[in-house]
């Protein structure tokens, strides 16, 4: 579904991304794991297409879409979720949930999600018409993700979805990400709390300095020595 | 003078204030728009709203359009020309550090003024008499048709605008962009676009002032945007930058300060008022009157 192959990231002089290749199969959870300043967030970041990658494709549902700028390739079926929920605080949730739908046209598959997303996030609804900026922590995420999924997307990449988070909402918030996945949408998911990303992922990925050092099914990482070693304080 | 006469005055100068102050309010709107979208204070915005006093007077002049498709043209026109400003001298430096893109802002607006020189020459130009000026005397009080019909143009304007940006997909597109861009672009929003939208809409408003004022005082020249092009500023920083209401509301305050300020003391002091007022919300709230403190959350 999503082939990274081979991208390099700069920030200006500085070579963030060097050359990570990342596959996500219809259907997986994938996680990238590694620690702060790894390039976890740069990955997306060029994925979703807020950046651009200097060498090397990326490809959706096999269309290349290296360099495609962000608002067009959230079209396409793939939509991030960003770090720090990035919620827009002065508006309500309603409006937060209709913007993330800005793209269709489709009214009766919107009102259909919006209902979706409400089961899904019962607290949205109770807080409709507050202003994004007024809710906890744990309930901007959800805005996020909701608004996310109120594209209908087909990829779903979330950044840091527990960032901030006290540990009884983390694990809401991921049984919900594994909730959305099994109703169909795919996941490739960004994570410094790699035990609980490593639970529910299919594959994973891990990032160190740019680069990718270990990847495998989440069992193998999970068992991996060095994995227990440097993230899972084992 | 005794207490009936000062309240007529009070009341009389309050009626010229909120003529005049809607004006201001409507150049504001530009500003505080621009300024939401792309932290730019557009130093060449009151020479927009000069580009659309002229593109009035040669609709009016040459022609022969009454009020309605004069003010019309004149605000496309403007529109147009905020969008090929936007795309020409902004867009290039939009990463660029913010000092930058200021400077290229006076530069325009230099531009704007000296090329305006060079068309249609400094003189000042007669700005066709559309309506005839009925004076309505109220008891003691006097209005007459033109400030009723900037007041109504002002107000029918800042209503479509406030439609546009609360009720609109484009407007809450536009609230989003000025909230956060990146945020903004991964809900498929086009950034390009909304910021030209805002600049056409920004840009057209100013233009119906320009039209107004030359209704209002007969004359236009090139370089009367530099005046209300700073009163507008001071009104969008008054009512706080960034914030719709507040441009709304710095404008008719500023215009009803100065008006009272050169019926009670002297004219001579009007601009010094609103320079002090300037100077005295950056001074004890620069966040202005609508404004918040906004905390930063990391």
């Amino acid at each position: 579904m999503l082939k990274v192959d081979n991208i390099n990231v700069f920030y200006g002089a500085i070579h963030a991304i060097k050359g990570i290749s990342i596959d996500v199969s219809d259907g997986e959870i994938v996680t990238l794991i590694g620690s702060n300043g790894a390039g976890k967030s740069t990955t997306l970041r060029t994925i979703s297409g807020l950046m651009k990658p200097k060498t090397g494709t990326i490809k959706f549902e096999d269309k290349d879409i290296t360099g495609v700028s962000a608002h067009k390739i959230v079209g396409m079926g793939l939509c991030q979720v960003p770090e720090g929920r990035h919620v827009f605080s002065n508006m309500t949730v309603m409006e937060n949930l209709q913007l993330g739908a800005y793209l269709r046209k489709d009214k009766a598959g919107i009102s259909q999600d919006l209902e979706e997303v409400f089961k899904k996030f019962p607290r949205l609804l109770e807080r409709k018409l507050q202003v994004a900026g007024t809710l906890s922590g744990g309930e901007q995420q959800m805005l996020a993700m909701g608004r996310a999924l109120m594209s209908r997307p087909r990829l779903l990449l979330l950044d840091e979805p527990s960032m901030g988070l006290a540990p009884l909402l983390v694990k809401e918030i991921f049984n919900i990400i594994k909730e959305i996945n099994e109703s169909g949408t795919t996941i490739l998911l960004v994570e410094q709390n790699a035990k609980m990303a490593l639970d529910i992922a299919d594959k994973a990925y891990v990032l160190e300095t740019g680069r990718i050092t270990l990847a495998g099914t989440a069992k193998e990482l999970q068992n991996s020595e060095a994995v227990q070693k440097a993230y899972l304080g084992g | 003078m005794d207490m009936g006469s000062l309240l007529h005055q009070f009341i009389q100068q309050m009626i010229n204030g909120i003529s005049l102050g809607s004006i201001y309010a409507l150049i504001a709107l530009g500003y505080t728009m621009i300024y939401g979208i792309i932290k730019l204070i557009n130093f060449a915005h009151g020479d927009i709203y000069m580009v659309g006093a002229y593109l009035g007077f040669i609709a009016t002049t040459y022609l022969g359009f009454g009020f309605l498709p004069a003010i019309i043209f004149a605000m496309l026109g403007a529109g147009l020309a905020g969008i090929i400003i936007e795309r020409v001298a902004y867009r290039p430096m939009r990463n660029a550090p913010r000092i930058a893109i200021l400077i290229t802002a006076i530069g325009v607006s230099f531009f704007l003024e000296y090329t305006m020189m060079l068309i249609a020459s400094p003189q000042p130009r007669t700005f066709p008499a559309i309506f005839e000026a009925t004076v309505y005397h109220l008891g003691p009080l006097v209005v007459n048709s033109q400030q009723i019909l900037i007041l109504v143009s002002a107000l029918v304007l800042m209503v479509a605008l406030s439609y546009i940006v609360n009720k609109t997909k484009a407007g809450m597109a536009m609230r989003a962009v000025s909230f956060d861009a990146d945020a903004a672009q991964l809900m498929g929003i086009n950034v390009d676009k909304t910021i030209s939208l805002t600049f056409a809409l920004g840009s057209a408003l100013a233009a119906a002032g320009g039209v107004l004022v030359g209704i209002y005082y007969n004359s236009i020249d090139p370089l009367m945007g530099m005046m209300p092009g700073m009163k507008a500023f001071i009104a969008a920083v008054l009512g706080g930058i960034g914030i719709i209401p507040g441009a709304m509301a710095g404008g008719l305050i500023l215009g009803v300060v100065e008006a009272l300020v050169s019926g009670f003391i002297s004219s001579t002091f009007r601009d010094a008022a609103s320079f002090a007022i300037l100077i005295l919300i950056l001074l004890y709230k620069p966040t202005g009157l609508l404004g918040k403190n906004v905390r930063e959350k990391v």
